[in-house]
This record gives C-alpha cells, sequence and structure tokens, in this order.
C-alpha cells in the first residue's frame, strides 16, 4: 500500500450531504474483477450527461457542466470536501478504488459512514473528520480563491486551510502507523499466528459445532 | 458491573485480541462469498501467495449478476449474455475450484441470494460471527449472530487470517412496543424506525432490535429489519435468540446434529441482553403507530405512511435537510403532486435480500390473488430469493397466482435490486421495489425507486399507484 505522510494539494467542495457510494461509483461498473481503472467513472452520474459504461472510452462523453470536478479550477483536485455521512450505502470498496484512481488522496467531511470510511485506509486513502464549522470554513476558503490548496499532516494530526487556519483530527494509532508506514493490514494479522490458533483451540472446545466442515 | 448486551456477549466471544488504541482482531466464523467483491480478493491472495486460512468456513454462491430469465438461466453460466457479468460469475466458480471453497454455482437448486441461502442452509447459526463483501450482511443479525458487511480487502483479510480488526460499537437498543396492525409487516417497521432515527442514525452504533413488537415477528420478518440496519447506518443489527429462532435452524442442512444440536441449544440460551445490560442509546417505538410505509425521496430516511403528504423542501429548517429534499423531489418528478397516490407506477419489483422470502411471496400473492396488474403498468416481476424458495413457491402454487394476475416469475438471484443485470428501470421511471435501497439510479440510470413491503407493492401493482394494502383487500 502506497504510505500517506503529508499532503499538500487542490481542494474540490461537493456539497452534498449523503453522498452514496452508488453516486461515487455507479454499479455498472462494479462487474470489473480489477481494482484499477475506476477513476473516469467516478460520481458517472453526477459529472457525465450520458448513462456509462463499463469499458466505455470517456474523453467524449457530454459532461455536465456544473459538477464540481468539471469546472477547470478542480479538474486536478486531490483532496475532497464533502458533507455529512459521506460514502453511505454499499460496502463496495470500488468506492476507494474510484476516489483512489482519479487521483484523491483524502477526503474531509464532518462524518463518513462507517464501510466506507474502514474502507479508505486500506487503500492508502485518509478519511478525516472534522467539526461542521470547520469544514464550513474550508468550504468557504475554498470556493473564495481558485486553486486553493490544503495541507494535510496525518503524522501530527493536522489540516491546514489555504489562509493557514489549522484544525486537528482524530485517527486511531493503528490506522495511523499502518497508513502512515504503508504497512499491508494482512502481513501483521499474520504475525498473531499464535494467538488465532490458540483461540482456535480454545473455541473448538466450546463450540465445536462451528468447526464442521460443510460438505456440498 | 452492570450486564453485558447481546452484542457485548458476542463481542467477548471471539475475541483473539485486543490492541491498545481500542481496535482488536475478532475470529470469523462463517465468510460468505458472491462474484461481484471477491474476484479482486482472490488475486490479492494469489499474488501474495497465501491460502485461506479454514476453506471450510466460507460458503459461496452467485447472486449479484444472474440474469433471471428462463431463457438465459436454461444454460447456466454460458446462458448470461452480458460477456462482462459472465466473466464475473465464471471468475467466482474459477477461483472456489481453485481454493476449494463450497459453492452453489447457477445450476444448483440452493443458488440464491447469499443473505437467503446462508439462513436457509442452517450454514448461519446463533452466536457465530458472520461476514461477507455486501452490507446487507446484517440480515444474519436476526439469529443473533454478530454480522459485518466488509470491503474486498477484508474479504481477502478474512480469508488469509480468520480474522477481521475491528473497533467495538456502542450499544443502541430500538425497541418496538405492542402488536402490529394488520397488513403491516416487518419492512414497514424497519422503514418507521428509519424514517426515525435517520440513515445515519445508528452510525457507529450496534443495533438490537428488540420489544414484543420484534419478538413476535417470524425469523423471515427479522431478517426483513436487521437487513436494513444498515440503511440507519448500523453495520450490526441484531435480535435476540429465543424459541423461534431455534425452530427455525432445527433440521437445516448445514446445523448442527446430535449431540452437538444439544450443546449449541444450551449455549445459545444466553444469546439474550442481560437484564441489566446498559444501552448507550434506546429508541422507542410504538407498533399501533406504525402504518404502511412508503418512500418518496432518494434516501430510506426520506419515508412516510402512506396515509401523510409528501413533505416539502421549503417546510425544513435545517438547509443541509432543505437541499436534499428538493434535489429529491426534482429528482422524483414530484412536482404537482401532493401524497404518493398521485405517482403513477410503471413497474413493480418484488424480490431482494430484504423481501424475497417464501412468507413475502405468499402475502404477496394473497394481495394480487383473483386480481390484475393495472394496464398502466409497464412490467411486474417477482424474483425469488434463491432456488428452493422458488422451488417451494411453485409447490404452493404462488407462481400461477402471479402469472394469472399479470406478474412475472422469474428465477432466483439480486435482479432489480441494484440492476446489475438485465432488469432495470428506464430514466424517469417509477418503481415500487421491495428491495432496501433507493439511491439515485440505483435501479437503473435516472430511475425512480420507491420502498415498500411486500403487500404494498402488490397492491400498488393493482391499482396502479400507491394505495393502503387495507383499502385494496377490503374491496
Ligand atoms: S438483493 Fe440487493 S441489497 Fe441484497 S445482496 Fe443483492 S444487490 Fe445487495
Amino acid at each position: 500500500m502506497r504510505p500517506f505522510t503529508k499532503h499538500t494539494g487542490l481542494a474540490a467542495p461537493l456539497d452534498l450531504a449523503n453522498v452514496d457510494t452508488d453516486m461515487i461509483i455507479p454499479k455498472q461498473f462494479l462487474k470489473s474483477i480489477k481494482r484499477t481503472g475506476f477513476g473516469k467513472n467516478l460520481f458517472d452520474e453526477l459529472r457525465y450527461e450520458d448513462e456509462g459504461q463499463p469499458d466505455q472510452e470517456c474523453t467524449g462523453r457530454p459532461l455536465r457542466e456544473d459538477f464540481v470536478l468539471n469546472l477547470p479550477s478542480y479538474k486536478d483536485s486531490s483532496v475532497l470536501l464533502a458533507r455529512q455521512n459521506f460514502g453511505c450505502g454499499s460496502s463496495r470498496e470500488h468506492a476507494p478504488w474510484a476516489l483512489d484512481d482519479y487521483g484523491f488522496r483524502s477526503i474531509i467531511a464532518p462524518s463518513f459512514a462507517d464501510i466506507f470510511y474502514n474502507n479508505c485506509f486500506k487503500n492508502g486513502l485518509l478519511p478525516i473528520v472534522l467539526a461542521a464549522e470547520e469544514v464550513d470554513q474550508l468550504f468557504v476558503e475554498v470556493t473564495a480563491q481558485e486553486g486553493a490548496q490544503i495541507t494535510i499532516d496525518l503524522e501530527n494530526q493536522k489540516v491546514t486551510s489555504p489562509t493557514g487556519a489549522e484544525f486537528s483530527f482524530e485517527v486511531d494509532s493503528f490506522r495511523k502507523h499502518c497508513l502512515l508506514n504503508g504497512l499491508d493490514d494482512i502481513g501483521l494479522t499474520l504475525q498473531q499466528e499464535d494467538s488465532i490458533r490458540s483461540y482456535e483451540e480454545k473455541r473448538m472446545n466450546e463450540a465445536p459445532w462451528l468447526f464442521l466442515s460443510r460438505e456440498k | 458491573m452492570s450486564g453485558k448486551t447481546l452484542y457485548d456477549k458476542l463481542w467477548d466471544s471471539h475475541l483473539v485480541q485486543q490492541r491498545d488504541d481500542g481496535s482488536a482482531l475478532i475470529y470469523i466464523d462463517l465468510q460468505l462469498l458472491h462474484e461481484v467483491t471477491s474476484p479482486q480478493a482472490f488475486e490479492g491472495l494469489r499474488m501474495a501467495n497465501r491460502k485461506p486460512w479454514r476453506v471450510s468456513s466460507s460458503l459461496a454462491t452467485p447472486d449479484h449478476n444472474v440474469p433471471t430469465t428462463k431463457k438465459e438461466r436454461i444454460s447456466g453460466v454460458d446462458g448470461i449474455e452480458d460477456p462482462v457479468s459472465k466473466i464475473q460469475v465464471t471468475t467466482l466458480d474459477d477461483n472456489c475450484d481453485e481454493f476449494g471453497i463450497t459453492e452453489f454455482t447457477m445450476k444448483d437448486i440452493r443458488q440464491g441470494i447469499v443473505h437467503v441461502v446462508g439462513p436457509e442452509q442452517g450454514a448461519t447459526l446463533p452466536g457465530m460471527t458472520v461476514v461477507c463483501g455486501d452490507s446487507h450482511t446484517s440480515t444474519h443479525g436476526a439469529f443473533g449472530a454478530l454480522a459485518h458487511g466488509i470491503g474486498t480487502s477484508e474479504v481477502e483479510h478474512v480469508l488469509a487470517t480468520q480474522c477481521l480488526v475491528q473497533k467495538k460499537s456502542r450499544n443502541m437498543l430500538v425497541r418496538v412496543d405492542g402488536e402490529l396492525s394488520p397488513w403491516v409487516s416487518a419492512k414497514d417497521v424497519v422503514l418507521a424506525i428509519i424514517g426515525k432515527i435517520g440513515t445515519a442514525g445508528g452510525t457507529g452504533y450496534a443495533i438490537e432490535f428488540g420489544g414484543t413488537g420484534i419478538q413476535s415477528l417470524s425469523m423471515e420478518g427479522r431478517m426483513t429489519v436487521c437487513n436494513m440496519a444498515i440503511e440507519a447506518g448500523a453495520r450490526v443489527g441484531l435480535i435476540a435468540v429465543d424459541d423461534t429462532t431455534v425452530e427455525y435452524v432445527k433440521g437445516r442442512p448445514y446445523a448442527p446434529k446430535g449431540e452437538h444440536w444439544d450443546m449449541a441449544v444450551e449455549a445459545w440460551k444466553d444469546l439474550v441482553s442481560d437484564d441489566d445490560a446498559q444501552f448507550d442509546e434506546v429508541v422507542v417505538l410504538k407498533s399501533e403507530e406504525i402504518k404502511p410505509q412508503v418512500t418518496w425521496g432518494t434516501s430510506p430516511e426520506m419515508v412516510i405512511a402512506i396515509d401523510q403528504p409528501i413533505p416539502r423542501a421549503e417546510d425544513q429548517e435545517d438547509p443541509v435537510k432543505k437541499e436534499g429534499y428538493a434535489r429529491a423531489w426534482k429528482y422524483m418528478g414530484l412536482e404537482g403532486k401532493t401524497t404518493l397516490a398521485d405517482v403513477t407506477l410503471d413497474r413493480v419489483f418484488i424480490g431482494s435480500c430484504t423481501n424475497s422470502r417464501i412468507e413475502d411471496l405468499r402475502i404477496a400473492a394473497e394481495v394480487v390473488k383473483g386480481r390484475q396488474v393495472a394496464s398502466t403498468l409497464k412490467q411486474a416481476i417477482v424474483v425469488p430469493g434463491s432456488g428452493l424458495v422458488k422451488a417451494q413457491a411453485e409447490k404452493e402454487g404462488l407462481h400461477e397466482i402471479f402469472e394469472a394476475a399479470g406478474l412475472e416469475w422469474r428465477e432466483p438471484g439480486c435482479s432489480m435490486c441494484l440492476a446489475m443485470n438485465a432488469d432495470k428501470l428506464g430514466a424517469g421511471e417509477h418503481c415500487a421495489s421491495t428491495s432496501n435501497r433507493n439511491f439515485e439510479g440505483r435501479q437503473g440510470f435516472g430511475g425512480r425507486t420507491h420502498l415498500v413491503s411486500p403487500a404494498m407493492a402488490a397492491a400498488a401493482a393493482i391499482a396502479g399507484h400507491f394505495v393502503d394494502v387495507n383499502d385494496l383487500v377490503k374491496h
């Protein structure tokens, strides 16, 4: 996984509450068996006028002019400013894959849906929860000035606004450690092999019916 | 010290390791797999040269993009017309073969929607931890099991380590007191709950559903309620184990037998919250106040009882809500309408992991029996949740009742719930759907979904618009 330490980038304001995963990446694109290539269909229904198809070339498709990522000044954003309950809906990891593939490194919102929040960390994407007033201020600053950049410092858990205001945020120490170092979760868990085996042994005595094989 | 909630008990019994920062390694007893969220997980295993930790803990079946017409289904995977869907289903078959995972393939009568199949086979058991790369895994909580929806990286993590890294949620109790009114079902109850607490109301919580209104539900009804816990923001929905649970599990193919059964039943008695357990949040609803529900907007919390007017954006005080309502009104094409009876329907969908079990189909059949689907409707389809549900319904002659009334009888799968197969809404079309999500575009690009119970969907199919099923059956 790509590590996340410090990042400065253009921020795109997506002024919409309850953005669900169907909006982030519509279902027709979930048919892919790969992890990459979803960026061109990120926010497909919000971004394009027509209905997107998997494997379709997107460069000639009609754009919804008013959608934030279609405005020239926000096209190359790498930080997404969002509203409450971002990422609600399905568990599809295609949502963070699409955000990552587009070029986003971090999403800032007053709240996130649980599964989405969790999925971000597995993909080197940093979801940041700030107070509603702080997010409001970022929206104001980012829209006031073209090319406004936000800096995110994971080590110090700090967001710096375009005008230099600083906001601190919370993040679990384990997730932070993994993200800072780009560590693979599975490898780390497998270091606990002995604990898992001894749990299994204990449990097999207490509840043997949970360990029967399910023959076809 | 106060007692434990059911969630606390399930958590404690699966705790492998507690970490300092509050996260923990939790042991997973059952992983259900389907074709959409597993290919990248298997690919990850192969790339890292890893093997599944315990193959017998997994059970797979394709559901999300299998076609539901006889014509396409008759020749199994080869019959799938959409080449991209076909690759995904074939990939699941290949992966299960390669890693030795039990799979009910498209030709197997036990194939169906994972959340219907797991309980039906007795693979889902009380006291288990269950995961699946699908947010409606909360369904299995109806058995007093700790069931989470997870992402693909976590699917891979569970395959490789049998564990999940989790942080414990807080405890919420949603109590439904009293007896439900006629034709008011589990679906109406859960929609009313979501209407009350909102789609983010349960975020960060494990919700236990309790009270007499929940206890009186069948297992299928309880699954409907837990299924939609995620629509209230909670990854986990739970219902305590009682005789209804044990009766349902007894004799299922993968349920424990003989001595194991006796041991299990004894252990399951403890799967209730202690009397003195503390919940961080308690929400109470009165059954008698719950009427048949219909969603009007693009989020499950945008829901009203059938006799209420559609709420207007200009009457909302919260600016975020106001904007959300305005957007939903526009998307749903509600201008000039005051109640949901004013909405002319184009399609009706009875199915999905929320409402495609045999009791759902019986109720829908009861409503349409001897009646005719409105001529203004383009299509009304009934999609059973599994091959076995389909067989049972046919044994009872339900398919004939549906077909005589003008509804199509389909093969099992997710179908129009998320429209990954050929069953979908056209732009601007209104659909009465027994599924669980009414997001923009969920059932097809530009499609307009209204979530309802099977009885309400059936009544809407007959009337061509929403009606209180009580009024329809009186005539
Ligand atoms: S029926 Fe719908 S909600 Fe349920 S698993 Fe299938 S797609 Fe998901």
